[in-house]
């Protein structure tokens, strides 16, 4: 009888092209994903070495990170930000990659457009330039971040030699409540297991609660992994998987389907399969989250306070204070009474579909409180479009937010859109560091639900208590 | 790569846990396009006041932490974004290692690289470290890659762990695309029997 196996392990061993001795195995990559930010020095790698892209089919681009939100056609007046776009388009040319450029209908945050246009599948092996590569585990495939030097790597031989990260398995038993979503999930992992609790290691999310999902929730679930320091994230591909992916641009097709379908199939973790760590989390303690320090594992419920700092341990009390002391809150305040300045509904974590839809049912028929200034990012110029056949655009509208062309954003402020020294914002985005979405803002992470709540009323709400109308 | 061997240079003490990528290299320098320069904006958020001016009381621009080449920080460096822009930033300013009890899996690989040591040492041994590069004036530790060691000449030693091909690649400098490019007919070999993409 063969081996029990992981989803994880079936995937690698299907990948590995050579595994020589005394080296680290060298494993091949069925996507590769780029954007303007981290691939001009591994371009100029290539270029200089005279080396080529070796599987341009493989390998897809598109302009993310510093590209504005306003709308399209404005010209860019960050100078650098221009030439580093520039960059890419020039060097997607000359080494014929696939750009999906500015003025694309399929341009969008790379990790938004990968699943939609189906280039994402179950099984595969997808690396970026982007610690948050670890969205595309959702569909029960090997995702993860690289640096430029990898990426660099991978254009020339399509191949990463990798060492074997540890395996840990989430089993999350029961169901999640009402108002209580995917991003809640994450925040409360890494609440549970902190910012460095994964590391090493790839996360299989199993258990009644995951499978319960949509497709995005899995992708805001998996996207937050690297959050909690793993190499990647996953979720075994179902039927869920299999609907989402079916007719995509990218997806196989006709007879071709039948057999990607079929090999899927056999990609979840057969039972008895070990893993090197086991973590329980049970779904019915979870509420809506909200983190009030500079990192994602600094995070309480929306019903409780600012922790007390006497209680912890030297280094971890440090911390604490200097987040407090950044973030302006003290020990044992409130969590609904902080008042916030700013919302940002978007990024790779919160911008699909299902999150505009969430955020307009609590934003329907109210307002926008009078001191918040509220913006909601389309993760695409898909997503843009389906929410305005929707309507969902209207909705936002006609409750004062702010409705804007796709990318990255303000999730980390490398284009116009960042917050004030000063300034509070209640953000659907995966990061609260210092200054991450500008200098002096501080940044408190929830779900696209809790920060449209937040818009309305001016300050961290409960959304189990929103009069929807 | 420049290879790595043996180090000794002087100590700086970064006393936080969890210094990510961010406050590494902020995201307003990763617009340029080149691998190199990034040193001047190391930690800028942390250096220099929203007006640009220099915050002297940074340890890093502490007259006697000046021309250090090894850092010392607690747990969890170089946590979140990929940016290899914070190794570049790093190395640009004179840094050859940092020692710390754990660093994020991104961070370490890029380091192996760009020929720049991640130390892991036991949280003991890293509070040790913290408290002689404050409490010695001219505090320096040797890295020994060879032998897996660090020490200061005065009582200090420690052995760290890292992966043996890592180490190999570190002490000889090699190219990992090169590497790679020596499996050429196992690569063909596998792309010939592994499905294409639907091209459109």
């Amino acid at each position: 009888m063969s081996p029990k196996r992981t989803l994880f392990e079936k995937i690698w061993q299907a990948h590995l092209v050579a595994e020589p001795a005394g080296r680290s195995p060298i494993l091949y990559i069925d996507l590769h994903l780029v954007h303007e930010v981290t691939s001009p020095q591994a371009f100029d790698g290539l270029r200089a070495t005279g080396r080529k892209v070796r599987q341009p089919a493989r390998t897809v681009a598109t302009v993310d990170h510093n590209i504005p939100t306003e709308p399209r056609g404005t010209p860019i007046t960050d100078l650098i930000a221009a030439k580093q776009i520039g960059a890419l388009q020039k060097n997607c040319k000359e080494f014929g990659v696939r750009l999906f450029d500015m003025d694309s209908p399929d341009q969008g945050i790379v990790h938004v457009i990968g699943p939609e246009l189906g280039l994402t599948q179950p099984g595969m092996t997808i690396v970026c330039g982007d610690s948050h590569t670890s969205t595309h585990g959702a569909f029960g495939a090997l995702a993860f971040g690289i640096g430029t030097s990898e990426v660099e790597h991978v254009l020339a031989t399509q191949c990463l030699a990798q060492q074997t990260p540890k395996t840990m398995k989430i089993d999350v038993r029961g169901r999640l409540a009402e108002g209580v979503g995917a991003k809640d999930l994450a925040l409360g992992i890494i609440g549970q297991i902190g910012t460095d609790g994964g590391t090493g290691h790839v996360v299989e999310y199993a258990g009644e609660a995951v499978r319960g999902l949509s497709m995005e929730g899995r992708m805001t679930l998996c996207n937050m992994s690297i959050e909690s320091g793993a190499r990647a994230g996953m979720v075994a591909p179902d039927e869920t998987t299999f609907a989402y992916v079916k007719g995509k641009r990218f997806a196989p097709r006709d007879g071709e389907w039948e057999k990607a379908i079929e090999s899927w199939r056999g990609l979840p973790t057969d039972d008895g399969a070990s893993y090197d760590r086991v973590i329980e989390i049970d779904a019915a303690q979870l509420c809506p989250f909200v983190t009030w320090g500079t990192n994602p594992g600094m995070v309480a419920p929306i019903t409780g306070r600012v922790p007390e700092v006497d209680r912890l341990k030297d280094a971890d009390r440090r911390a604490t204070e200097l987040a407090l002391q950044y973030m302006d809150l003290e020990p044992g305040n409130r969590i609904e009474d902080i008042g916030i300045d700013r919302v940002f509904i978007g990024s790779c974590t919160n911008s699909r579909l299902e999150d505009l839809r969430a955020a307009a049912r609590v934003a329907k028929g109210h307002h926008v409180s009078s001191r918040v200034r509220a913006m909601v990012v389309p993760g695409s110029q898909r997503v843009k479009r389906a929410a305005e056949q929707e309507g969902l655009h209207q909705i936002f509208l006609d409750a004062g937010f702010e409705w804007r062309e796709s990318g990255c954003s303000m999730c980390l402020g490398m284009n116009p859109d960042i917050l004030q020294p000063g300034e509070r914002c209640a953000s659907t985005s995966n990061r609260n560091f210092e200054g991450r979405q500008g200098r002096g803002g501080r940044t408190h992470l929830v779900s696209p639900m809790m920060a449209a709540a937040a818009a309305i009323t001016g300050h961290f709400t409960d959304i189990r208590d929103w009069k929807f109308r | 790569m420049k290879p790595f061997r043996t180090h000794r240079g002087l100590v700086a003490p970064l006393d936080r846990v969890n210094v990510d990528t961010d406050q590494i290299i902020p995201k307003q320098f990763l617009k340029r396009i080149e691998r190199t320069g990034f040193g001047q904006f190391l930690f800028y958020d942390w250096r220099f006041d929203a007006d640009g001016k220099k915050n002297a009381d940074f340890v890093l621009d502490q007259p006697r932490y000046k021309g250090a080449s090894i850092l010392v920080a607690e747990k969890n460096f170089g946590c979140g974004s990929s940016r290899e822009h914070a190794v570049w930033a790093l190395a640009d300013f004179g840094f050859r290692a940092v020692i710390s009890s754990s660093f994020a899996d991104i961070f370490a690989n890029n380091g192996t690289k760009n020929g720049f040591l991640t130390i892991q040492l036991s949280e003991n041994e890293v509070a040790e470290l913290l408290r002689r590069a404050r409490e010695v004036a001219g505090y320096e530790l040797t890295v020994d890659l060879e032998q897996c060691e660090v020490s200061d000449g005065h009582g200090f030693r420690a052995e760290f762990p890292i992966d043996g091909f890592v180490r190999h690649c570190l002490l000889n400098g090699l190219d990992d695309i090169g590497l790679t490019l020596q499996h050429e007919q196992e690569i063909a070999a596998y792309e010939a029997h592994h499905p294409a993409l639907q091209s459109a």
